[in-house]
């Protein structure tokens, strides 16, 4: 009996443990980001990030203001973020309450394919075709825009939009539907007055969680907008997102040196900014799910 | 009747809609297959790259099968300990709550972080050098919450009653979960697992600093050593040669290698998980 009594607890033990593992990772990450980029505090400050520009290997003044990058994220996320709304929306409509059982079950698992292919064959598809197409037309002497890494950006956020508001749709009440019809109200009606109403929140998580992806994601931005570093809110002009900045700089700074603590800067930044987004729509789908 | 007119026309917008999209990813995989199968050949896939960026892709093959599999060695024992403790032990509590909260932030975490993370603590810390090994443990850290999800969800489609039989008969609480919950759970498992394994084959930004060489015509020898892989090769090819037009050809051949392994496994992962649902039908 006491053997087994060991056993029990020696396994409860090492499982703990295990599960615990998420949690130093989280804290991990939280402190070597801290780690690599503390001595930038000290010199030359936290305020150089401030600065209008990111320059950081100028030979006249360096320059590490995190203002174009950020910009440059923000941009390209919220020309994705509208271009995959209508797209991610009617998908889910389609799938929850329009498509027969058959076209389902063979959309579902496409949109879930969707997802899976690896951004960096998006990027070199965004690179051969897309952005020769953005150059032709609008008359540019560059492809490589904004707009070309929204565009495939897009294709990434649709599949979470999908797959996470088609549930939202489904776990509408089919009293709702029922009563709008019986009212007289048609399928259409019904759809957008009745169902996208009710399942608006877990919608709205939805869109959030994809964003959360748009932002963070790397290879299929940098090879398809340019990778100049500016200011701008013009979505055919080329830019830097901050996770591009990061992958292309990082590779050639001496370790140790103020640029390469500064790329921590930006990676944590990036951290925070998806945090707070997921956490945000966590909330979202938590308070929807109770109600 | 005007009514009925603009319902059809609405429900037949949304149908293009959700169609275009359809037809817009078709047409990525047509013109990556069209494209790349004309270079596909057993040369291709078997000789390493030459300095140019023509030659074959063998090495990156071998070094992303490496990367994989010390991924999933380290990623699929704690995820499936996890998934364990999470569904059959854990109480609502504080810990629980963390390590929920710590797995959504986990899933969130962008994958350059990831490459950061991974570069300060197993590169530079840890001192493993760009290894194999440090580039599967900052692979293994970013598909854990994956595995763990999967997990979790076909060692809860196990029914309650099963439990309740054996730990009637006197079985502890180990015994239950070993012998009349895990064999029925196991392949759900596992099939979550081959989701993981197609991300971590397919990211490049993870393995940037980590593991990934920009040319490295052998294979390597041990896990202390660097690799070519997959999506970086890819990278490399598309964007890095002067004159990248050359290159076409090798590019859309690695392209679709690449998307071939990724998508074979998820679609693997798919047509399991369906059979799995269809024989156990509680």
């Amino acid at each position: 009996m006491f053997v087994r009594e060991v056993r029990e607890r020696l396994v409860r033990y090492t499982l703990v443990v295990c599960a615990s593992t998420s949690i130093l990772i989280v804290l991990l990450i939280f402190l070597f980001l801290l780690r690599e980029a503390q001595p930038f505090l000290r010199s030359p400050g936290l305020g150089a990030l401030l600065a209008a520009e990111w320059k950081p290997k100028s030979m006249q003044q360096v320059s590490f203001g995190l203002l174009p990058l950020i910009t440059g994220s923000l941009l390209v996320t919220a020309l994705a973020t509208a271009i995959a709304i209508p797209f991610g929306v009617c998908g889910a409509v389609y799938i929850a309450e329009i498509a027969g059982p058959r076209e389902r079950e063979i959309l579902k698992p496409f949109i879930e394919l969707v997802a899976a292919i690896p951004s960096v064959v998006l990027g070199f598809f965004g690179l051969v075709v897309v952005a020769p197409l953005v150059k032709g037309t609008f008359a540019l002497p560059s492809g490589l825009t904004a707009i070309t890494g929204a565009i495939l950006l897009a294709l990434m956020a649709v599949p979470t939009i999908i797959t996470i508001s088609e549930d939202a749709i489904r776990s509408v009440p089919k009293a709702y539907k029922d009563a709008s019809l019986a009212l007289g109200a048609n399928r259409v009606q019904t759809i957008w007055k009745v169902i996208v109403p009710a399942a608006l929140s877990g919608i709205i998580a939805s869109i959030m969680l994809g964003m959360g992806r748009v932002i963070g994601e790397t290879m299929a931005v940098i090879m398809v907008t340019g990778n100049a570093p500016k200011t701008t809110l013009s979505p055919i002009s080329s830019v830097r997102t901050m996770t591009a900045t990061i992958a292309a700089e990082l590779g050639e700074v001496p370790f140790g040196s103020e640029h390469y603590q500064a790329l921590f800067w930006v990676g944590i930044v990036l951290l925070l900014a998806t945090f707070l987004l997921n956490l945000v729509a966590m909330r979202v789908l938590k308070a929807y799910r109770r109600a | 009747m005007r009514l009925q007119v603009s319902e059809q026309l609405v429900i037949w917008l949304v149908r293009l809609v959700t169609y275009s999209m359809v037809a817009v990813v078709g047409y990525i995989l047509f013109d990556i297959v069209w494209k790349g199968a004309g270079v596909l050949s057993w040369t291709f896939l078997t000789t390493s790259p030459s300095v140019d960026g023509r030659g074959g892709i063998f090495p990156a093959i071998i070094g992303t099968f490496y990367l994989v599999t010390g991924t999933i060695a380290v990623a699929l024992p704690l995820g499936m300990a996890s998934a364990i403790y999470l569904t059959e032990y854990a109480k609502q509590g504080r810990l629980t709550g963390l390590i929920r909260l710590a797995i959504v932030t986990l899933a969130g975490v962008p994958s350059i972080v990831f490459g950061l993370f991974g570069l300060g603590l197993f590169v530079l810390f840890l001192n493993f050098g760009t290894s194999i090994l440090a580039g599967s443990l900052t692979l293994a850290c970013m598909i854990l919450p994956t595995i763990i999800v999967s997990s979790e969800e076909s060692l809860r489609a196990v029914p309650l009653a099963l439990r309740e039989a054996s730990l009637a008969l006197g079985a502890t609480k180990w015994e239950t979960i070993r012998k009349s919950v895990l064999p029925y759970a196991i392949p759900g498992m596992l099939t979550g697992s081959i989701l993981g394994v197609g991300r971590a084959a397919g990211e490049t930004a993870p393995i940037l600093f980590t593991v990934a060489a920009f040319y490295l015509p052998n294979l390597p020898r041990s896990i202390f050593d660097q690799v070519l892989a997959l999506p970086y090769h890819l990278y490399v090819l598309a964007t890095q040669y002067p004159n990248p037009e050359q290159v076409r050809p090798t590019q859309y051949g690695t392209a679709l290698v690449l998307l071939l392994l990724v998508l074979g496994l998820n679609v693997g992962a798919i047509v399991l998980r369906t059979h799995f649902r269809k024989r156990y039908r509680w």
